[in-house]
């Protein structure tokens, strides 16, 4: 068992293994040479708002044959992360999927930064330390982060003093 | 009958053999589980078990996991299901994800039609492919016998299997790990790199399109429109016994009459045969073991014994790449395919005032180590080869169909004289033991002056690895051996260069059962039964002939008295002798 | 062909270290274990002379050295660096560090730098999980790690 509290995301966390055992797959054996791929395919779109809900489906019909077919114990036992954070947290997969939301903001393809305006003080700090020059705006007037741009690094965040950067 | 295992499949009652695996368990009460990584020519040494494609699972019962039926035996009491909800969605998912990582080309593959992984789709009813994703993207090379393309690739490891266990060429391998894996040749070379014998065997099991042959189809199709050109062709002894599977004839089914009517029909000017060169090899090869042997007996210490066959073009590859120090043993003997095209465009092209150059000479061969030897430089004039190239059984029947010729329509023609005429000797080339049996039918009687009591040599027939006879030479014991897979062959070399080989003469074939299960016939797809049939079918020919020994064959005397003088003469030597060269590695 | 760019005193090594190995085909791994840490990594041509030591065909030795990771077919660095990426260091951010070390070495995983200092790999954990996240240069490990740390200790191995 491994603990985690929640400023981990599930689906992350469900990637993470698979990578493993990707990495790991000694390549004998369909389901875990290409099942698993294929699994942590799934994730990949899903962590980066690509997912549909008939991913979800197809992820955890995958996840039993492979566990049912795989030749060894790492094929048989490398989709546990995901049938169990599916059968757990399934709202957090939909939410990634429905609403492009992680909530452990761990995703950073699903990570949106703003200013407040109320709370910016027109600084420029995060302008001039934002690698993307996604920020834009005139002195002591609230700036403003250009999404397009926005490559979700978060320095903004770390550099900003009066905790107007705001992450959903 | 003691150590009989009962269980229960598909709650039908089952009795097998301890050791039985559940799948053949299955097959023995006529329920067909689905495989496609397994391969077991039962009877010969070709077998494939990896348990690797997942293909063959099946539900037993207090089992946690489903089990591949191909790697499980038996067990009392056992409950098996084959076809459970369960199962089927786990085999039909596993096959989707294979299709995942392939090309899906089918309808330009060269294997469509012939595709084990084709034929499986069609079995699980899939009908979309659920699964996208990275594909892998392999090497592809063609070389005059083999094309590869392993993007097609499954993983099942038959050829690896082959080539490593059956043949002991080593060259193909899985490289890598996990989803990049790969079957490569050696260091991720191309073929030509390597020791590759272009034995074809790999491309007789790879179940999909990864391995096939070099289509010289177009090409001939192109001669074959050319008015310019004379276009003859000869059909190997292997062919004639295959070909009519490709039309929906019973395995076994001789369709030498269809085959020659088929062969005009495509528009060859002349339709010869094989077996014509196959005579005049046992003349030219029986003559030199003879004079090896009286040599021998002599007292010359000098002479190489045993002397071996060289028929057989992978094996010749085999041996340059692999025995350099041993190529004096060999018969200095050219292939039949390769008598043949010397005698067609010298002695026959001269008499009929054709020049070389405008003769194309096509063999028709269940080989794609033919392939390769029509291209090396010795069987060449000025360029010009003897044999200009060579078709496999498979390419000839594509052909056929393509050419609108209904083959189960024709009728039965006899091949053209003089290089048509052959006997029973040399239609049993095509199977293991053949060339040794056809040998000593000719070494018997000229050595002895007598007749032959009994024309079948039973002893050197038959699918075991390793064959052993003495033969009574009028009271000298001659010591003859028999193999066929070149890991066999490769078993007697490395006695012979420990000194401890006592034999006189051996046959060695590359393909396992010889010629009729070579790289270029059709696909048995596993099963071993199409095998013996086909063997079956060579002896018959042999039966039926009216004339069964090399050396009574009319044209060939005709041709000594006429062109060469005797065997083993100077213009014999020129034309029908070889020679070998050191291709090892270095 | 290869290029021959080992020395014949390199393959005296070779077929000297599958000697001590009895010629074994069992002791493959452990061959190619002992030969890299002689040689720094395993050349087509080595493998060459271990396949005919061993009477096992060429492609066997490659498909093992291929197969795991931790054999070479190029010279590692001097200094060769492993990241853990096992659970506990990734959780505690040894993905940043892995980021700092390809930063600051101008490599990628898997490569070595251009003055043979330095070579990157990662892998999965060294067993030191109460330090993670933890690297290795060469014996030497390296726990509780920080990305801003990577820059001094690179430097110490400046040679």
């Amino acid at each position: 068992m491994i603990v985690m509290d929640e400023d981990d995301c599930m689906v992350s966390v469900a990637k993470f293994f698979l990578e493993f055992t990707v990495g790991e797959s000694c390549g004998k054996c369909t389901p875990c040479r290409i099942g698993n791929k294929r699994m942590l395919e799934i994730l990949d779109r899903i962590t980066e708002g690509r997912g549909k809900m008939e991913d979800i489906d197809k992820l955890e019909n995958l996840a039993k044959v492979i566990k049912d077919t795989a030749l060894c114990g790492l094929g048989q036992t490398s989709p546990n992360p995901v049938l169990s954070t599916l059968s757990n947290f399934r709202e957090e997969y939909v939410e990634h999927v429905k609403d492009h939301v992680c909530r452990a903001h761990k995703c950073k393809a699903l990570l949106t930064y703003s200013i407040d305006p109320v709370l910016c003080k027109g600084c420029s700090l995060c302008a001039r330390n934002c690698p993307a020059e996604a920020i834009a705006g005139e002195v002591r007037k609230p700036f403003v982060i250009n999404p397009e741009k926005c490559i979700r690094c978060g320095m903004c965040l770390s550099r900003c003093k009066f905790g107007a950067i705001h992450v959903i | 009958m003691e150590n009989l295992i009962n269980l229960t499949i598909d709650n039908r009652p089952v009795s097998v053999p301890k050791g039985t695996t559940v799948l053949d368990a299955a097959a023995s009460v006529g329920i067909d589980i689905p495989a496609l990584c397994h391969l077991n020519l039962k009877g010969t040494c070709v077998r494939n078990a990896p348990a690797s494609c997942r293909i063959c699972v099946v539900e037993v019962q207090g089992r946690r996991n489903l089990a591949p039926s191909c790697a499980t035996q038996v067990m009392e009491g056992m409950v098996v299901k084959t076809n459970s909800a369960r199962v089927i969605r786990a085999r039909k998912t596993v096959a989707e994800l294979i299709l995942s990582d392939h090309p899906n080309d089918c309808l330009t593959c060269p294997k469509c039609g012939d595709c084990e992984l084709q034929a499986l789709v069609t079995r699980f009813n899939i009908r979309e492919m659920p699964f996208q994703g990275e594909q892998s993207s392999r090497k592809k090379e063609h070389t005059v016998s083999i094309t590869r393309n392993m993007d097609k690739c499954i993983l099942c490891r038959r050829c690896e299997s082959v080539c490593n266990n059956v043949q002991t060429v080593g060259v193909l391998g899985a490289v890598r790990r996990g989803f990049d894996t790969t079957i490569a040749p050696t260091f991720d070379r191309m073929f030509k790199d390597t020791d590759c014998t272009y034995c074809g065997q790999c491309v007789a099991v790879c179940p999909t399109g990864a391995l096939t042959e070099r289509d010289n189809t177009d090409r001939l199709l192109d001669d074959l429109c050319d008015p310019d050109k004379v276009v003859i062709a000869q059909p190997a002894p292997a062919v004639r016994v295959a070909l009519g599977e490709e039309f929906g004839y019973a395995s076994g089914t001789i369709v030498t009459g269809k085959l020659a009517t088929s062969l005009r029909r495509l528009g060859f000017d002349y339709v010869f045969d094989t077996d014509f060169g196959a005579d005049l090899t046992i003349m030219e090869e029986g003559s030199e073991i003879l004079a090896r042997l009286k040599a021998f007996l002599g007292g010359d210490k000098t002479v190489k014994l045993p002397i071996m066959t060289s028929c057989c073009p992978a094996w010749v590859n085999f041996y340059e790449h692999n025995y350099p120090d041993l190529l004096d043993y060999p018969s200095t003997a050219k292939s039949p395919a390769q008598m043949f095209g010397a005698i067609a465009k010298t002695y026959w092209a001269q008499k009929m005032g054709i020049p070389r150059e405008k003769l194309v000479v096509v063999s028709i061969m269940p080989c794609l180590a033919k392939k390769f030897e029509c291209e090396r430089e010795e069987f060449k004039v000025d360029g010009n080869p003897d044999v200009d190239y060579s078709i496999s059984t498979r390419e000839l029947a594509r052909l056929i169909k393509r050419s609108n010729i209904d083959f189960r329509c024709l009728e039965d023609t006899d091949f053209d004289k003089p290089l048509g005429e052959s006997s029973g000797a040399a239609a049993i080339f095509g199977a293991t033991g053949g060339v040794m049996e056809a040998a000593l039918r000719t070494v018997y009687e000229v050595y002895t002056g007598k007749t032959l009591p009994r024309l079948e040599f039973t002893e050197v027939r038959g699918l075991d690895g390793i064959k052993e006879a003495t033969i009574d030479l009028a009271g000298f014991p001659l010591k003859v051996c028999v193999a066929h897979t070149l890991g066999n062959a490769r078993y007697l070399m490395d006695k012979l260069r420990a000194g401890e080989l006592d034999y006189h003469v051996v046959e060695v074939m590359a393909c396992p059962a010889g010629c009729i299960d070579g790289g270029g016939q059709p696909y048995h797809h596993g099963d071993v039964e199409i095998i013996k049939a086909r063997a079956k079918a060579i002896y018959a020919e042999d039966a039926g002939k009216p004339i069964r020994k090399s050396h009574e064959n009319p044209d060939i005397q005709k041709l000594y008295r006429e062109f060469l003088g005797a065997p083993l003469s100077e213009r014999s030597h020129h034309l029908l002798h070889t020679r070998y060269f050191d291709k090892s590695l270095k | 062909m290869s290029e021959l760019i080992i020395s014949c005193e390199a393959v005296r090594e070779v077929e000297a270290l599958c000697d001590e190995f009895h010629n074994d085909p069992g002791e493959l791994i452990a061959i190619l274990h002992a030969v890299q840490n002689k040689l720094g990594y395993l050349p087509e041509e080595v493998q060459r002379v271990i396949a005919r030591k061993l009477g096992i065909p060429a492609s066997k030795v490659y498909g093992v050295v291929t197969f795991y990771s931790f054999f070479s077919m190029t010279p590692k660095g001097r200094n060769p660096v492993s990241v853990c990426l096992g659970t506990a260091c990734y959780v505690r951010g040894s993905d940043k560090v892995l980021e700092e070390f390809k930063r600051v070495l101008g490599i990628e995983v898997g490569e070595t730098t251009p003055d043979g200092r330095f070579s990157l790999d990662c892998l999965r954990c060294v067993g030191a999980c109460g330090l993670a996240p933890v690297a290795t240069i060469g014996e030497k490990v390296y726990g509780r790690l920080n990305p801003s740390d990577i820059k001094k200790i690179v430097a110490e191995f400046e040679d």
